[in-house]
């Protein structure tokens, strides 16, 4: 079943795959160098990997489970303003930790805006602390990424389906089994196992609205050992116990996701025939309505607070905002160079599990592949010469797993159905990935490209080790300023993070959208 | 648009620097091109505006004939990573729970000044660090919102639970674990059902101290942990009055950053003349509003107008480094267990 003769060959892809391997690999290495026999793992770190591994996967499965309505009802319905609600829905997954704790708190926390309303209506207020709030912040997060990976794959439907189902009148249980599971089948695994990753090393926000040290993650164990025992033993098994957790559940996805054919369609603007009766049309807005709420009002909280922090804004802010503008630049082109070809290796293997390896870098624990560097760069060159290309490059490879998972299905769809008519005209090549690929994936490149500069700009990343005055990020001088009580004027620099994040965002993936429909 | 134009525009900057150095350097002859280079590596917070960096900075280079250049990080990882190639002739910012391992990696020379000239509330003995502030850990309450603060640690402890407060993790912070040690210095043996006592009132815990402030000035919390010396930072900057630390007679934990040099630099000279610049009433009359913590040599009458009206502890607790290092493991371990039930 699988094409023999592909018009894109792997090579390239198996190589870039290699190199990311090899970096987080080399990055061991260096840290084995310097790394003195320490204590083991005790009881609380079995207890930490205990809870991380709870937190995680109650995230992902809820970030899924509330991003299939919320995604169903965003594809199906065409409302002005829609382009931009879908950006800003995009915009917690990109915030800065920090900033979206004390944004949710606003809204959620003791004396929130909810627990206000809650008050004033003579009932009860709620807690946030918990493993609840844990899974709510994460949720916060993730369901944006969730609902976008979705919401790609309804659009990717072809419109054809929709017509003839509706030619045929299909019923709506019917239209889902055929039309919705296969791809639901498709996508949920991928993207629930790449939450579960990103809950996995979450750490600031599972203790804080953990309440305290019964939420204790993996990669806070991580920090402590590195920074104050300065066990690196104990910090690099604590990470490669978590590449192996995050391996696992990549692997687990990657296998039950089925690989059946899939062909493209003529490309029309989906029409939705099946979906006009009023009681659909009365639940998708409601789920558009609790989804936006839910996400956009601790936005706002950062917002308003951000805005009476402008003024206060030191000049030394700007600076830095270029700094990370460049960072993000270039770890935008780093990632194109490494997830492109990597994802058209994966695409033409019949199993996807070489997927799996776009994930390492990401659960590998930045703060550890960072140090392992430095510590091979040392002897070599100044490390802090090469902070920015090396925040770049870590921050390229913290975004491969999305980019992956966005781009693999329409590689995979792509290569399946134009194979024959490429190689019929000799399309192989550069000229394939000029004349086939690259039109037919702009889509998904412009959104992997915003979404890794996004997060690049929001990353504090591995810049906090060791950065000259001058070489400061955003996210780094934002830390600098509410180190030093300016609390206001870090809101201000989170606001303008924010923004800079999303205008970023929304310029690549309005770049790959452009001349296709809204 | 934007995006493209940017780096050309730096690296521009860059080379039209260094063309000018160049230029300036050949015109200038031998003289400019010795300008030596002292290398201080400090926190990161140190060179932002407002901290106190630049103004060290300028304040030195205007004595030295030299030029002061701060690197700043994660302090001690960075020295331990780099060993014996760090570039650093100077550190400062190590606070004193951790001298203790700095002082092991051996990269560390006698400062050479005379601890005679500290006015700190505790004897201080050190020959390698150089204490160049110090405050202590307090409990901070908004006085508008809260009628009856604890004068007392014990009550604190006594407070009906709905108090909230919110502290830092002593695994990841300093003033986190300088809190566990201030426990267990008042408490000794009772430090495990201080904890349980205390477990209700603590809303959550932070990674670090900003996010922990950050609640406080939010209005989620009702207490924050915090230093004696945070209402300054409300006082002096902001007009406002209403932050205050509650001053417990039991004592409060001494906290201190210090200033150390490295045995390998190149310039020992200048590095010894920057260790006597910390001790200058220059630096010293700046650290209070630069960096919102109390001067290490200068006696209190000299402090800046207010300052001595700042509500301050009678009695100081304090481990020496040993010391801290020696409870330091256990204290974590009582702290973890009380408050993961």
């Amino acid at each position: 079943m699988a094409p023999r003769a592909q018009p894109v060959v792997g090579r390239s892809g198996a190589l870039a795959g290699a190199a990311v391997v090899g970096l987080v690999v080399l990055s061991f290495v260096g840290l084995g160098m310097r790394a003195e026999v320490g204590r083991g793992l005790g009881p609380a770190e079995w207890a930490a990997i205990r809870f991380t591994v709870v937190q995680a996967a109650l995230s992902a499965v809820l970030s899924v489970v509330f991003a299939i309505p919320l995604a169903r009802a965003l594809a199906r319905r065409r409302f002005a303003g829609r382009g931009i609600l879908i950006t800003l829905l995009g915009a917690p997954f990109i915030l800065p930790v920090i900033v979206a704790v004390l944004g949710l708190l606003t809204v959620f926390g003791r004396n929130g805006w909810l627990n206000t309303v809650l008050e004033a209506a003579g009932l009860p207020g709620v807690s946030i602390y918990g493993i609840h709030g844990v899974v709510l912040a994460h949720v916060f997060f993730n369901l944006p990424l969730a609902t976008r990976l979705l919401l790609q794959g309804w659009q990717s439907i072809p419109a054809e389906r929709f017509r003839l189902a509706a030619q045929l009148d299909l019923p709506p249980a019917t239209l889902r089994r055929t039309l919705e599971y296969p791809l639901l089948v498709q996508i949920v695994p991928g993207a629930a196992a790449l939450i579960f990753v990103i809950c996995l090393t979450s750490f600031a926000v599972a203790l804080t609205l953990g309440g305290g040290p019964r939420a204790t993650t993996i990669e806070l164990a991580i920090y402590q050992a590195f920074r104050f025992d300065f066990d690196l033993a104990r910090a690099s098994l604590l990470s490669l116990v978590q590449l192996a957790l995050a391996g696992s559940a990549a692997l687990i996805a990657l296998w039950i996701i089925p690989n059946f054919p899939l062909t493209a369609g003529l490309d029309r603007v989906q029409q939705r025939w099946d979906v006009r009766g009023g009681v659909q049309r009365a639940g998708d807005v409601a789920m558009i309505a609790l989804g936006s709420g839910f996400l956009l009002l601790p936005l706002l909280a950062i917002t308003l607070a951000g805005l009476r922090g402008l003024p206060q804004m030191p000049p030394g802010v700007w600076l830095t905002a270029g700094n990370s503008l460049w960072v993000a630049v270039l770890s935008i082109a780093v990632l194109l160079l490494i997830a492109l070809p990597m994802a058209a290796w994966i695409a033409t293997r019949r199993a996807g599990g070489a997927e799996a390896i776009g994930l390492i870098g990401l659960s590998a624990s930045p703060l550890m592949i960072g140090t392992g560097w430095f510590i091979l760069i040392n002897p070599i060159a100044d490390p802090v010469a090469l902070a920015l290309p090396v925040t770049a490059l870590i921050n390229a490879l913290m975004g491969l797993p999305f980019a992956l998972r966005i781009l693999v299905p329409q590689m995979r769809e792509t290569l399946q159905s134009y194979h024959r008519l490429a190689t019929t005209l000799g399309l192989r090549g550069w000229s394939a990935w000029r004349w086939l690929v690259l039109p037919r994936l702009r889509p998904q490149i412009g959104f992997a490209a915003g979404l890794t500069g996004a997060l690049s700009v929001g990353d504090l990343g591995v810049i906090a080790l060791f950065a000259d005055p001058e070489r400061a990020t955003l996210p780094l001088q934002m830390y600098r300023l509410m180190g030093a009580y300016r609390l206001e004027a870090a809101a201000g620099a989170a606001l303008l993070l924010v923004a800079m994040a999303l205008a970023l965002f929304w310029t690549c993936d309005r770049l790959g959208r452009r001349d296709a429909e809204a | 648009m934007i995006i493209l134009s940017l780096r050309p525009l730096q690296t521009k900057g860059t080379i039209m620097r260094r063309t000018l150095l160049a230029t300036t350097l050949l015109m200038a002859g031998p003289a400019l091109a010795e300008t030596p280079v002292l290398t201080v590596y400090a926190g990161d917070y140190f060179t932002s505006e407002w901290g106190p960096g630049p103004r060290i900075e300028e304040g030195f280079e205007a004595i030295c004939d030299c030029d002061l250049q701060f690197s700043t990080g994660d302090l001690l990882p960075r020295l331990m990573l780099e060993g014996a190639r760090t570039k650093a002739d100077v550190v400062i910012g190590l606070t004193s729970d951790v001298t203790a391992r700095a002082r092991a990696t051996g990269l560390f020379a006698p400062h050479g000044q005379d601890n005679g000239a500290l006015t700190l509330p505790i004897d201080w003995t050190d020959d390698t660090f150089l204490p160049f502030n110090y405050g202590h850990t307090a409990f901070i309450y908004n006085e508008t919102l809260m009628d009856t603060p604890p004068a007392s640690f014990d009550a604190l402890l006594a407070m009906p639970d709905d108090i909230k407060i919110v502290i830092q993790d002593p695994r990841t912070s300093i003033s986190g674990l300088a809190l566990l040690l201030w426990v267990d210095a008042v408490y000794g043996e009772d430090a495990g059902a201080v904890w349980e006592q205390l477990a209700p009132k603590i809303l959550t815990v932070t990674k670090d101290w900003s996010s922990s402030y950050g609640m406080f000035t939010d209005g989620e919390v009702d207490m924050v942990l915090s230093y004696t010396t945070s209402p300054a930072y409300h006082m002096f900057a902001e007009d406002d009055f209403t932050k205050k630390a509650a001053i417990f007679p039991e004592g409060h934990y001494f906290m201190t950053e210090t200033v150390a040099k490295l045995s390998r630099t190149e310039v020992p000279e200048l590095a010894d003349a920057f260790l006597a610049y910390v001790l200058s009433e220059d630096f010293q009359r700046m650290i209070p509003t630069a960096n919102w913590s109390l001067p290490s040599a200068l006696p209190e009458q000299d402090w800046p107008e207010g300052w001595s009206d700042l509500p301050l502890p009678e009695a100081v607790l304090f481990y020496d480094e040993d010391e801290a290092e020696a409870r330091k493991a256990e204290a974590i371990e009582t702290w973890r267990r009380a408050l993961s039930q």
